[in-house]
């Protein structure tokens, strides 16, 4: 308690809680990171008729410490020919805005590190910052595959936010606010999932595409482009590239969460049951995560033009009739 | 006074390799390619990679030491090109095949049909991105492996056939292990169907995808599969037929526009009308002896021969010269995906790279086979 | 296009002591057909003509010289021929590649096993070999040979 006192005192209130969260935060990543991983190769094994991991730790939940360690152990080669600095900004640049994002998460009642009054807002601007590491990683690579892939991650990342916000937007019409603690607040009745189930479907659609996986995951088209974007990647700054990727997720999906099904409230009907928010907040999480999973091991990927034109041809009309309409009802209810 | 100028950039296209080592081209295969963007300009098929000179092999060896060669050229249908080879110089001596041996060549030679198409239908889903069918496949294509090594000693490069019939006879382990296969496929078809066959990405990324039409193909010598969803009801089965392919019943599937999702579809229907032919052929099997007594080392006359079967990729030739002595002369086998690989020469400029994947994988090549 | 039809193309091509008929049963073939170098243009010609497919070209090394075999089959009837040329050593053929596409492997392949040179072929470097490799492997005074016979031993003429 002391030492909280000191460190208030230092810093200022406000501050002190911030570092706090974003401590408590980056130990969240790594602990999602490493469950994930599990998760994803679990799920994947099942599918496949296979069992997965099974030797190291019960159920194989040790595994992905004992890869960490593998990738961490490894030499970092940075080719000859790549533009050094480019080269070894991408990872960070790719890792970092996605722990920022996570400050405005409302992972229960009292569990937020900064109420922002655009919390949302600021989700987004931060994940574009992907597409840049993206692009930087894939140009300073020197290498031809690489290339084709972060030329195809842009393309893809920015025609799929479009989409992507104007259904967010539909939602914060519908509650009236962007800040995170009041979207879940206005969820108190009935979640938004029920009032626009179709708004709730195209968000899902493009966090795959946004998160660059299956079906969507030409980016990093392993048969295609061998690894595309981060082929010439070894070691840890590979091992960077999927953290930010499997943090990517969970971000998308506690976005998700927070705005369709409710944030940390329990499911409609099961209130009486002694079950802390976090809990709620995170089994929705997992759930949806699992279904991304799911949907990955299950269907073969687009084809690059194909991708692009079903965003372009399909999804914008959709999400603007989803706007529009939902306007029209908004102003129709008040 | 004249200013320079730089010269307009007219072409902007550059080299693109999908090097031997690449994990779609399945095999040692190279694909040089001229891209334009997106596009491809001009496509080169660089084989060679895999060239262990079997024709070279076959001039200093006695016949009966070529045959296990004959399975390491497609070491995917191993058994049919086994069946050829043998076939091709037992017409050659005039050795006589007794009834059961032929009968259980063809189960073998079906049951090696299927699992390379098996094979084949993991890949080339995996290739387009979806991972799991391909673990089915290969779980069905386990129990081919297991009936085929309980008989001939191998999983994978059989060396079953012997001059005069095979080498070992079939106990009832083996015929109640096939029909329980049989079932088994059968109960898989709507897993498959349901994954694949109607999954809208799928059909996306097959439909309209490299089309080979008639004319292109026989112009390159394309056979097999390629041929036949091309609209052409070709398969020596039926236009030659060997062993005792005229006294079963079955239909040559064909497709109509010759694209990845007709040869895909065509495929799919060869195994089910393998599964019916095994079927007739257990039912029929005839007792007696399994091999035909031959001398020890097998003499053809003078002349030259041909024979032709039907392997997974299209029509197999041996092309046999004999000088009477126990060597042959010269050897020449003529494997199927020479011409289906060339087609690629036509078939790629002007399509995506990204259709490379879906039209490679469609025509499916053993490279081992073009390389010899 | 029936055996017949494919005769009669040829037969004005070739003569017709040069067209001999085959059993199918024993040898695989229904025709036989000896052409020289210079026939096999009008040769392939004929086949396209008759709605035939080049199935394979060979070649077999002999004493007195390298003979090519071009194979031509049709899909709509067994109707498979064996158009024998006998060449001899250096002599050179015009390439069917402009007739056939099929060809173009065929001939590249028989080129750096066999030697021969492929008149007007578009691409005549090494197929299945390295590039730049500078002998021919399956003529008979190349590496582990067992016989080396002439036409006269097998074919009797």
């Amino acid at each position: 308690m002391a030492a909280w006192q000191n460190l208030v005192n230092f810093l200022g209130p406000d501050l002190a809680r911030i570092v706090v969260g974003l401590v408590g935060v980056l130990a969240l990543v790594q602990v999602n990171a490493l469950f994930l991983v599990w998760l994803e190769r679990k799920v994947a094994a099942h599918i496949q008729l296979r069992i997965g991991p099974k030797e190291v730790g019960p159920f194989g939940i040790l595994q992905t410490i004992v890869d960490g360690i593998k990738l961490v152990s490894k030499e970092l080669i940075t080719p000859r020919h790549v533009d050094r600095k480019l080269f070894v900004l991408a990872p960070i640049a790719v890792f970092l805005p996605v722990l920022v994002s996570f400050v405005v998460i409302p992972f229960s009642e009292r569990l937020l590190i900064r109420d922002m009054n655009v919390g949302l807002l600021l989700i987004f601007a931060f994940s574009t910052f992907n597409v840049l590491a993206v692009l930087v990683g894939g140009w300073a690579s020197n290498n031809k595959y690489s290339l084709l892939g972060a030329v195809r991650a842009v393309a893809q990342n920015v025609a799929y936010e479009i989409p992507l916000l104007l259904t967010v937007l539909s939602v914060v019409m519908w509650s009236n606010s962007m800040q995170m603690s009041e979207i879940v607040a206005s969820q108190s009745k009935v979640w938004h999932v029920f009032w626009m189930p179709v708004a709730a479907l195209l968000y899902l659609i493009c966090a795959l595409a946004e998160t660059n996986r299956a079906p969507f995951d030409i980016p990093e088209a392993e048969s295609e482009l061998v690894a595309g974007f981060h082929t010439e990647y070894g070691g840890m700054r590979f091992a960077l590239f999927f953290l930010a990727e499997y943090s990517n997720m969970l971000i998308v999906a506690a976005v998700a969460t927070t705005l369709f099904f409710g944030g940390w409230k329990s499911f409609p009907g099961l209130g009486f049951l002694p079950v802390p928010g976090l809990i709620w907040f995170f089994a929705k999480t997992y759930l949806l995560i699992f279904v991304a999973i799911w949907v990955r091991w299950t269907f073969p990927r687009l084809r690059f033009d194909q991708l692009m034109n079903f965003c372009w041809k399909i999804m914008i009309p959709a999400a603007l009739l989803h706007l529009i309409v939902y306007a029209g009802i908004i102003k129709l209810i008040h | 006074m004249a200013n320079e100028f730089l010269e307009p950039i007219t072409e902007q296209t550059f080299y693109l390799n999908m090097g031997p080592q690449h994990p779609s081209t399945h095999g040692v295969l190279r694909l040089f390619l001229k891209l334009d963007g997106e596009y491809i300009v001009e496509a080169d098929p660089v084989i060679g990679y895999g060239h262990r000179g079997h024709e070279k092999m076959a001039e200093s060896h006695l016949y009966e030491q070529f045959l296990p060669n004959t399975s390491r050229m497609d070491y995917l249908a191993g058994l049919i090109f086994n069946h050829g080879y043998v076939a091709a110089v037992e017409k050659m001596t005039g050795i006589e095949v007794p009834p059961r041996a032929e009968y259980i060549r063809v189960i073998c030679a079906e049951l090696n049909r299927i699992s390379s198409h098996l094979l084949w239908f993991g890949t080339y889903v995996m290739d387009l991105g979806g991972f799991t069918p391909f673990l089915y496949s290969f779980d069905d294509r386990e129990n081919i492996l297991d009936i085929l090594d309980r008989v001939s000693g191998s999983r994978l490069t059989y060396s079953y056939c012997r001059f005069g019939g095979v080498s070992r006879d079939v106990d009832d382990e083996f015929i109640t292990a096939t029909h329980q296969f049989i079932e088994r496929l059968r109960s898989r078809w709507d897993d498959y169907h349901n994954l694949v066959t109607k999954n809208v990405i799928f059909i996306h990324r097959a439909k309209d995808v490299g089309v080979i039409n008639r004319e292109v193909a026989l112009r390159f010598g394309c056979t097999g599969p390629i041929l036949r969803a091309a609209g052409v009801p070709y398969d020596v089965r039926k236009a030659e037929p060997y062993s005792v392919y005229s006294e079963l019943d079955f239909e040559i599937p064909t497709g109509t526009k010759g694209d990845a999702l007709d040869r895909y579809l065509v495929r799919l229907q060869e195994m089910e009308q393998s599964l019916h032919i095994i079927e007739q052929a257990l039912e029929r099997l005839p007792d007696g002896a399994i091999k035909a007594a031959v001398p020890h080392k097998v003499r053809p006359p003078r002349g030259d021969y041909y024979f032709a079967v039907e392997s997974a990729r299209g029509a197999v030739g041996f092309y046999i010269v004999s000088d009477g002595t126990s060597y042959p002369y010269r050897l020449k086998a003529r494997v199927p995906s020479y011409g289906n690989l060339q087609v690629l020469t036509e078939v790629l400029p002007g399509t995506l790279v990204a259709d490379t994947i879906s039209i490679l994988g469609s025509i499916d090549i053993v490279v081992p086979e073009v390389d010899r | 296009m029936s055996l017949e039809d494919l005769k009669e193309k040829l037969s004005k091509v070739v003569e017709p002591g040069d067209m001999v008929p085959r059993d199918y049963e024993k040898d695989g073939c229904l025709l036989e057909i000896k052409a020289r170098a210079e026939q096999v243009e009008a040769v392939a010609k004929a086949a396209l003509e008759a709605d035939c497919f080049l199935e394979s070209i060979a070649a077999v090394d002999f004493t007195n010289g390298p003979q090519i075999i071009y194979q031509f089959n049709s899909c709509t009837s067994i109707s498979r021929v064996l158009v024998r040329v006998q060449l001899s050593r250096g002599e050179s053929v015009v390439s069917i590649g402009s007739i056939y596409d099929a060809a173009l492997w065929y001939e590249r392949e028989v080129f750096e096993l066999f030697g021969i040179r492929f008149d007007n072929h578009p691409d005549l470097r090494r197929l299945l070999l390295p590039e730049d490799a500078d002998f021919y492997p399956l003529l008979k005074d190349y590496g582990k040979v067992h016989a080396f016979r002439s036409t006269e031993d097998i074919y009797g003429e």
